[in-house]
């Protein structure tokens, strides 16, 4: 892979919010590349600092109760350290954005049209006459029918998918080069989830975006992504690309993520869960294997003391040892090589 | 919207067909009858009820009802057993001169508090945030009359940069530029004297609206698209703030219509508070009556109000 698809690059990434004086980093020295036409998918846990990822990414934290430390490149420039007026231009210019709920995200008291338009009345020089043909073009490229009507319609009376539509439309009025979608589907019911994940493959193939993918949905992931970076408490444990995770998973925590996706024709009735919980961001462990907790069946001496990602295969990166060794509880122990 | 509002409309005329009613049978409960203030020694207690029987003062309460819901409907309220004349003529000099004032009370309120409220809010937090609640607080702790004597003691007598009483100086003929700028000048410190007691209310639910609209899902949205921060907050955040104080403004307005008792007695500006003040200690039953329907249906016309600028401003509660 050269360097010139790389459309973003973060390293040692840390994004810390502070809680009594103190800094807590949710997320926790994470690596990644998005390269173009690639969809990753970022898969985790409620509270492993997915969410917190993305927003980083293009600044929209709290910046009196936030720290952000590392590097967020993108078309040479730090992002992390960029000041808020220059950052707006990245903003929907070159990052657009897809937010979880689509019935909280658009502004009620504002007719679709004009928040879609906005942002092209700053990002771009169009006339008001180009702008109004726009929003009609991206609304009918999103799939809503009649999209004059829609325009001047109000958010309350779209049904949940059409919104999800509009503010996809929103995010890619721009045409950015990457799209950060954060649980784009969470929100919705399961026939409309599948429209809008096609819709996004479809909007990816014609603009040859980059698309981040935030999930908790393993099925979602295995639908759409490329390739997948599963997080837990604030770190990356394993990275790979689709075909070979779902193949061969390799860390304990995505093959628990894995085993517990419940069967349709699984004759066992009870439901696989991870013992335990994500720990919260104040009393999270900061050394050793984060995950090793949550599997107490495997002897301590298996983990790494300073778990790293190390590379199982090409593209293949897991972190820490541990997974060698790994069983369920439920299984036999025994050593995997 | 003409539909929203046409129904609110239909709304009203039970709502004062029970007011009237309600406020008819406490008139009856009350002590005394129109002659009362007639009677001298030497009146002939024979001819009092031959008045009483022609007024129509031992009739069925329903006739007696719809006779005076029907003259009231044509603005005839009786006379004041006071001052000898129309309700309807003494009422009307005093609800002009008390429009002025709720008016310009409320102009001045809204042109104090909303900068105050978003730019608290805003700048949570901040020395400037802080100031500003702080004023508000002593603003609140401050009672009317207390403000009122201050502010009548320093800025009328003392600095004598305002009219002390009054709502216009004799000296100008009726309909001159003169006349029209004296009856503001009179008006005025009333109207800041209220229109400071009344911000905190406003100022607080401001500021804490544009915090809470600062975490909205859709402020993030905007922001995610790279518009500048200074429009976020004027076409997102201020106008969606602005919303409950819509809700207020038309129980504010017609509150205010109702006069102020205090504001009005202590810059001895007669509007219709003092009337009812003065009614009341006079116990003027037809002026009370009177006062009392129409503070009635003022509080109603302040709901109706807000409910049409609520539709105006909300597309949400539009009924299609």
């Amino acid at each position: 892979m050269n360097n010139l698809d790389q459309l973003l690059t973060i390293k040692d990434l840390h994004t810390g919010f502070r809680i009594k004086d103190t800094y807590y980093d949710a997320v926790d020295g994470v690596s990644l590349s998005l390269r173009k036409n690639e969809i990753l998918a970022v898969v985790g846990e409620s509270g492993c600092g997915k969410s917190t990822l993305a927003t980083s990414i293009i600044g929209l934290y709290d910046r009196n109760k936030t720290r952000v430390k590392g590097e967020i490149l993108y078309k040479g420039q730090n992002l992390a350290l960029l000041e808020e007026d220059k950052l707006n231009h990245v903003r929907g210019e070159e990052i657009g954005m897809i937010f979880q709920d689509p019935l909280s995200a658009l502004n009620p008291l504002m007719r679709i049209g004009e928040q879609i338009e906005e942002g092209l009345i700053y990002h771009t020089k169009m006339t008001k006459e180009e702008r109004k043909n726009r929003v009609l073009e991206l609304l009918k490229q999103v799939g809503i029918p009649n999209p004059e009507r829609i325009a001047r319609q109000f958010p309350h009376q779209l049904s949940g998918g059409m919104r999800q539509r509009v503010i996809i439309a929103i995010a890619i009025s721009c045409k950015p080069n990457i799209i950060i979608a954060d649980e784009p589907t969470t929100a919705l019911d399961v026939t409309i989830q599948a429209q809008i994940l096609d819709l996004l493959k479809e909007l990816q193939n014609e603009t040859g975006a980059g698309i981040l993918l935030i999930t908790h949905d393993l099925g979602v992931v295995a639908e759409t992504a490329d390739r997948v970076a599963i997080m837990y408490a604030g770190q990356i444990i394993e990275e790979a690309p689709v075909e070979k995770l779902f193949a061969n998973p390799r860390h304990p925590y995505t093959r628990s993520l894995l085993n517990s996706i419940p069967q349709i024709n699984s004759e066992n009735e009870k439901l696989q869960v991870i013992q335990g919980m994500v720990p919260s961001l104040v009393k999270l462990p900061r050394v050793g294997c984060r995950f090793a907790d949550r599997i107490p069946w495997i002897p301590a001496d298996v983990h790494e003391e300073n778990p790293t990602l190390h590379e199982v295969s090409p593209g293949h990166l897991v972190r820490c040892t541990c997974w060698q060794h790994f069983h369920f509880e439920s299984e036999k122990g025994g050593n995997l090589l | 919207m003409w539909k929203t509002i046409i129904r609110r409309v239909l709304v009203m005329i039970p709502q004062l067909f029970v007011l009237s009613l309600l406020i008819f049978i406490m008139a009856k409960f009350m002590p005394g009858d129109p002659f009362t203030g007639l009677i001298t020694p030497e009146t002939d207690p024979a001819r009092i009820e031959e008045l009483r029987i022609k007024a129509g003062f031992y009739d069925p309460w329903y006739v007696q009802y719809v006779n005076w819901i029907g003259n009231a409907f044509q603005g005839d309220f009786g006379r004041s057993y006071t001052f000898n004349v129309p309700v309807s003529n003494l009422i009307g000099d005093r609800a002009l001169n008390t429009l002025w004032l709720a008016l310009l009370s409320t102009f001045l309120l809204y042109l104090i508090a909303i900068p105050l409220g978003v730019l608290a809010g805003r700048f949570q937090d901040s020395f400037l945030d802080k100031s500003i609640v702080f004023y508000s607080f002593i603003v609140y702790a401050i009672p009317t009359f207390v403000l009122g004597l201050i502010n009548l003691f320093f800025f009328g007598y003392e600095l004598g940069w305002f009219p002390t009483s009054g709502t216009v100086d004799i000296k100008y003929d009726s309909g001159t530029a003169g006349y029209l700028w004296s009856k503001f000048y009179h008006i005025l410190l009333p109207a800041i004297t209220y229109a400071l007691l009344a911000t905190t209310g406003v100022i607080q639910y401001l500021r804490t609206e544009v915090i809470d609209s600062k975490s909205m899902d859709y402020v993030r949205t905007a922001k995610s698209k790279g518009i500048p921060i200074n429009k976020v907050y004027s076409r997102h955040i201020f106008r969606n703030s602005l919303l409950p104080i819509a809700a207020f403004l038309g129980f504010t307005i017609t509150g205010l219509l109702g006069g102020s008792i205090f504001i009005e007695t202590i810059f001895g500006y007669p509007g219709m508070g003092q009337l009812f003040i003065q009614s009341v200690n006079g116990r003027d039953y037809s002026v009370i009556t009177a006062l009392v329907m129409l503070f009635g249906f003022l509080t109603l016309l302040g709901s109706l109000l807000s409910d049409i600028i609520m539709s105006i401003v909300d597309p949400r509660i539009r009924i299609d």
